[in-house]
């Protein structure tokens, strides 16, 4: 979806190279050391043919070998310093490249973790990673290697039409107006074929989209009896594919004809005029040569130089995104004085703290979505005091994360505040508010590496001990002890080796070890098998005990157990109380509890049956 | 091992077969394409040597016989030529020109065979995917399904396209320039072919270094992206634990890991080369001054020369070519047997005297069982009669093989036992397609493909009308929603469109369903996500448009299935129960305790 909006190629002042210079300065002078020695290189490449010339018209043509042997070594002499030039600077544009890349993703991550929930709300996981990964790395390799290729390419064509207006001007003239006629092709083709390529790029995207719907619609498709229609409409695609691939292949067979023929163009044009000068005896044979040589050795460049420059032209697309991102600024920032006082996320000064009570007040809050329409929440009041519970009801796709979203300061209200122990928590740190806060969510979220690294994740200073301790609690140690590896076991990326159950645990056991005060638990509504399911809810309500918990609920124990219970629907808290009253209206909680009740119950009587 | 590789081999040949003749042509081209290249350096020392020189003609024996069958003066041409050097330069250029004409074709026939080739294994790879039986796809997963069909293919259209053709075209300059060289100047040709097999071996062993290096590299790359990508979906976790700092450590670290791997890399690369450029310099440099020294010993004339050096250009570009393009052809053998692993699978197959019975009748499953691996029973030894016309309704909990006992009537299964017969024909013996087409059925969790709303109703029936499909809409209970989109029926919908609830889901693929017209109709679950009210408005206009099929019904809720005709109850791959509503509301059973539980939701529904 977002490859649409950036279909158009921007133009930034430079090619963009000043918003890149914070990332270039650090390399500032191998990045110099690379173009010089890249120019040279060039030039020294223009010095090689004259070899030729010196063999054929001193030694040929005088018809002796004295000297020979300083002329060999002479060539071996600029032959190496060729290629330890050659050799420097390349390793010096994959250094640069490496490096900046690098420097890019490291800062571009770090500005992640700055980065307020709208943003992650209204940018894909794709979208992101595409920023900090692909644009790092094509912006790193587009400034060094394109700029070198360029510039080499560049030096060699300028030194070449040097030396030849050198020898023979008139000779030269001859060649160079070939030059710009190949540069203009060049840019015809290479602008044509950069976008037949974003057309490519779209239609094997939709084949790619195609094959997913053929294999994960494959019952579907059985029972209907379409298998046809679907492989006509896949034909389709790939048809269109195959059509345009031809054309831009079309293009490309014509772009290279172009080169070839200009160069051969150029040596026939050298060996009739040059001919008849050398004919003429103003010019000798190795003269000659070494102008044909020149004339068909400079089209080659003029087409790398168009190349780099459309490389150069193409990537302002991923520098502007790659610096939209790093302009984007978090819109739940810390003021300075709370900063001064608490310290940052990165540098926080713990001896500051205070510890929390657990008071949870929500004061006259209204609340609109950054990117939304309507206030969800008006003129909102609750108070929950320290060890309570309150339960969130409602559908799914209701809204019932609002709450917990502002509690946890991943939003800011629109209006109003929310305090804790009685102070607005925008008078204290994220990170206070954060390590004070277990967060188990609907779907369990592990990291790749090991259990007891994701235990560690809700204190990395827990002991064996404390880790132990909180595992039996919520009973994680009987499914750590079957795993193979026990504590260390891998549990894969996201924790796709566990299932969802074992994962489940496993983030109780890390929010007991974060031993917080708040406690915002998203119970999940997959049905897991009979054992855990109970291991789990007897788990949530040994972590529910003298903490003031949110819980955005489906299990009916859960929500029965509540203090308060809160129904909401469309976004908006509709009703709010405790279960018997709310029993007792018989209104929007009445009906989604019997539901609820029935739903639960007809699941249990199957499993007793 | 040899059997797998033969079998690669043939398989390879057979995914070619369409694109042969493009890549042939292209050989053919390119051959063309060089010889005119290399008979340029020919005239321009011929030139050198007799037209501005003063050295009598020698034209090698396969330019004079033509040209002397022409009827040519040999002798008489230097003069000719030197008069009219413009004539000359016309030949270079016609020379050119045929050679630019046959690049052109060369390129555009390798690109022809190149997408005949891609399109031809795709579109295989969709044809076999959508054949091969469900059960196929339960054993592999769509990630890695998707992989073989896209970058697998890519490796081996680069394969035949990119590396087979380039080994070809890099024979053919070897030969071309090799022999040229030696007709020139054997001597000088031996030295110039020695350094061949130097270049070519050490090009092989660094690549295979390189190829090490970039392994790791590449391995750890993906470590790092699978970082950022973790943090990214978990951002939620870290942020609620505060854990920032530990995230951007971890990341920093593989990050480091990353750019020492990939300066070790790079640092190998320009070593790598460096020592390239360096021996063929050196080899460039080993021909111009052996070449001065026989030149002016008089062993070859000075145009000779000349040519001998552009031919030895010709020669070390296409060697150094060579080292890579080994290097990336053995990569290419574990993709064509990933590809074969989807196109060798067994598909769906009727027997070749499979029929075409009339399906009407009553459907019965005879002693029915099934089991995917012969080890777990999931459908245990069913007897059901379901009478034409009447509505039979299942109630099961969570895997008592009630969806599977549909599938297995649906085709997309065989019993492991027993039969099933309509009208008493067993359908195994009946032609796949024609049963899955009489048979309406709507799964649990409906799958709508990407298009519009209309399109995916009217799916069945391209020539359906809107009205039509309206019509159908309107006893799903969809229309009124659709009217409310937008673009109404023209809403863009599937993985690639507007995101439906469960609930529109479900009526679309009912509105899908209805527009089939089928004597048997099978709902497998599929008012789950509705409301209530919905759901019994829904199954009111169901009933009065299903005429005189034979539904079935299957359902946790007992409101959806109280006015079957019959109620069968399934536990663990059995029917444990089976009778009326009124019956099975007497009975002791599982029937009656779900119905006292579902009861107050039964009474909120009736208000």
């Amino acid at each position: 979806m977002n490859e649409q909006q950036n279909n158009t190629i921007h133009h930034l002042k430079w090619f963009g190279l000043p918003r890149l210079m914070p990332y270039l300065r650090p390399y500032l002078w191998i990045f110099v050391s690379m173009i010089i020695l890249g120019l040279l290189t060039g030039l020294v490449d223009i010095v090689m043919p004259l070899f030729q010339q010196y063999a054929i018209n001193h030694f040929v043509a005088e018809n002796t070998y004295n000297g020979i042997w300083i002329f060999a070594i002479a060539y071996a002499l600029v032959l190496a310093a060729q290629v330890i030039m050659s050799c420097i600077s390349c390793y010096q544009a994959s250094y640069v490249e490496t490096c900046v890349a690098r420097d890019m993703r490291r800062q571009g991550f770090h500005h992640l973790q700055t980065l307020s929930f709208s943003y992650f709300n209204q940018n894909s996981v794709g979208y992101i990673h595409a920023r900090i990964m692909s644009d790092t790395s094509r912006i790193g390799g587009t400034v060094t290697w394109d700029l070198m290729d360029g510039l080499w390419n560049m030096s060699y064509l300028v030194g070449a039409i040097f030396v030849m207006l050198r020898i023979n001007w008139k000779l030269a003239l001859c060649v160079i107006v070939i030059v710009p006629i190949v540069a203009l092709a060049s840019a015809y083709f290479q602008g044509k074929l950069v976008k037949l390529d974003r057309r490519i790029r779209e239609t094997n995207s939709q084949i790619t989209g195609k094959f997913n719907e053929g294999i994960t619609g494959v019952k579907t498709t059985k029972t209907l009896v379409i298998e046809e229609k679907m492989d006509a409409a896949f034909r389709d695609t790939t048809n269109h594919m195959k059509q345009i691939s031809v054309h831009a292949a079309h293009f490309r067979a014509l772009f290279q004809t172009v080169i070839s023929f200009a160069a051969y163009l150029a040596i026939s044009i050298v060996l009739w005029r040059g001919g008849i000068i050398t004919k003429e005896g103003l010019m000798l044979v190795g003269t000659l040569s070494v102008f044909l040589n020149y004339a068909q050795g400079m089209m080659n460049p003029v087409q790398w130089v168009v190349r780099a420059m459309s490389d150069m032209i193409t990537v302002q697309v991923n520098i502007e995104r790659f610096t939209a991102l790093m302009d984007t600024e978090s819109n739940v920032v810390d003021r300075p004085e709370v900063i001064e006082k608490y310290g940052d996320t990165f540098n926080p000064k713990v001896e500051n703290w205070e510890p929390m009570t657990g008071d949870v007040e929500f004061r006259d809050i209204s609340f609109q979505y950054p990117d939304g329409e309507e206030m969800v929440i008006e003129h909102f009041n609750l108070t929950v005091p320290a060890g309570n519970t309150v339960a969130i009801v409602g559908q799914t796709g209701a809204g019932k994360s609002t709450l917990v979203n502002l509690l946890c300061r991943f939003y800011e209200p629109t209006a109003g505040q929310v305090l804790i122990d009685g102070k607005d928590i925008r008078e204290r740190s994220q990170l206070w508010l954060h390590s004070n806060l277990g967060y188990v969510l609907q779907t369990p979220h592990l990291f790749s590496g090991t259990v007891l690294e994701n235990l560690r994740y809700g204190n990395p200073n827990a002991t064996m001990e404390q880790i132990e301790a909180a595992c039996r609690l919520v009973s994680a140690d009987k499914v750590i002890a079957r795993m193979d590896g026990g504590y260390n076991a891998q549990v894969g990326e996201g924790g796709d080796m566990l299932s969802t159950g074992e994962k489940q645990l496993i983030s109780f056991a890390r929010a007991v070890l974060a031993d917080p005060r708040l406690f915002v638990l998203d119970e999940a509504t997959s049905s897991i098998d009979t054992v855990t399911e109970q291991l789990i809810q007897d788990a949530t309500q040994k972590l529910m005990e003298g903490r003031t918990t949110f819980v955005v609920a489906h299990r009916l124990s859960t929500i029965r157990s509540a203090d308060v219970i809160l129904v909401v629907n469309g976004g908006k808290i509709i009703e709010r109380g405790s279960h018997e009253e709310l029993m007792a209206r018989k209104g929007h909680y009445y009906s989604l509890y019997t539901r609820q009740y029935a739903e639960e119950n007809t699941r249990a009587a199957w499993q007793g049956a | 091992m040899n059997h797998s590789k033969e079998s690669r081999a043939k398989l390879l040949l057979r995914l070619v077969k369409g694109s042969m003749r493009f890549f042939v042509a292209s050989i053919l081209c390119m051959a063309i394409m060089s010889l005119s290249e290399m008979i340029v350096p020919q005239v321009i020392s011929m030139t050198v040597d007799s037209v501005i020189g003063e050295r009598p003609l020698e034209m090698q024996s396969y330019l004079r016989v033509p040209l002397e069958a022409l009827g040519v003066d040999i002798a008489a041409l230097p003069a000719y030529f030197s008069q009219r050097l413009w004539a000359l330069s016309l030949v270079v250029a016609g020379l050119a020109l045929l050679s630019a004409v046959f690049r052109y074709a060369a390129t555009l026939a390798t690109n022809k065979g190149s997408e005949t080739l891609v399109k031809n294994m795709r579109d295989k790879l969709f044809t076999q995917l959508q054949k091969l039986p469900f059960q196929w796809h339960n054993q592999n997963q769509t990630g890695d399904l998707i992989q073989r069909c896209t970058n697998d293919v890519d490796m081996v259209r680069n394969f035949v396209s990119m590396q087979l053709i380039s080994v070809f075209r890099i024979v053919i300059m070897m030969c071309l320039s090799i022999s040229f060289m030696f007709s020139l100047n054997a001597r000088l040709a031996w030295v110039a072919v020695a350094a061949v097999p130097i270049i070519i071996a050490y090009s092989t062993i660094f690549r295979l270094k390189i190829e090490k290096y970039f392994f790791e590299y590449d391995e750890n790359e993906g470590k790092l992206s699978a970082i950022a990508q973790e943090n990214l979906t978990g951002v939620r976790v870290v942020r609620a634990f505060g854990r920032e700092r530990t995230e951007i450590e971890k990341f920093e670290a593989m990050n480091q890991l990353c750019t020492k791997l990939s300066l070790r890399l790079s640092k190998l690369m320009s070593l790598f080369w460096a020592l390239g450029d360096l021996v063929s310099g050196l080899q460039v440099m080993l021909i111009l001054v052996l070449g001065t020294v026989f030149t002016v010993r008089g062993e070859m004339s000075t145009g000779n020369l000349i040519a001998f050096i552009s031919y030895n250009g010709m020669l070390t570009w296409p060697v150094r070519e060579l080292g890579r393009v080994i290097s990336e052809m053995s990569k290419a053998g574990v993709s064509i047997s990933r590809v074969g692993h989807i196109l060798s699978s067994q598909i769906e197959q009727d027997a070749p005297d499979a029929t075409e019975d009339p399906i009407q009748g009553d459907i019965k499953f005879e002693n029915v069982s099934f089991s995917y691996d012969g080890e777990n029973t999931i459908i245990d030894n069913v007897n059901l009669t379901v009478p034409q016309g009447k509505v039979l309704g299942i109630l099961g909990g969570t895997g008592s093989g009630k969806t599977t006992l549909m599938l297995l009537l649906e085709k997309i299964y065989a019993p492991t036992e027993g039969r099933i017969t309509i009208g008493g024909k067993d359908i195994a013996q009946m032609r796949t397609s024609w049963v899955r087409r009489h048979i309406g059925m709507v799964l649990q969790e409906p799958y709508l493909f990407t298009g519009t709303l209309q399109e995916n109703i009217s799916i069945t029936q391209p020539e359906a009308t809107l009205e039509n499909v309206r019509a159908a809409a309107r006893i799903a209970c969809l229309d009124d929603n659709v009217q409310g989109f937008a673009k109404g029926y023209d809403t863009i919908v599937g993985e690639r469109g507007v995101t439906l609830s469960g609930g529109q889901k479900q009526r679309s693929a009912i509105a899908r369903m209805l527009m089939q017209h089928t004597p048997i109709i099978v709902l497998d679950d599929s008012l789950s996500a509705v409301d209530a009210q919905t759901d019994a408005k829904i199954r009111a206009a169901l009933n009065r448009s299903f005429g005189d099929a034979t539904v079935i019904i299957i359902s946790h809720r007992i409101t959806t299935l109280m006015r079957a005709d019959k109620i069968v109850v399934m536990d663990s791959g059995r029917i444990v129960q089976e009778g009326t509503h009124e019956t099975l509301s007497q009975q002791e059973g599982i029937y009656r305790r779900i119905c006292g539980i579902q009861e107050a939701v039964r009474e909120e529904e009736t208000q």
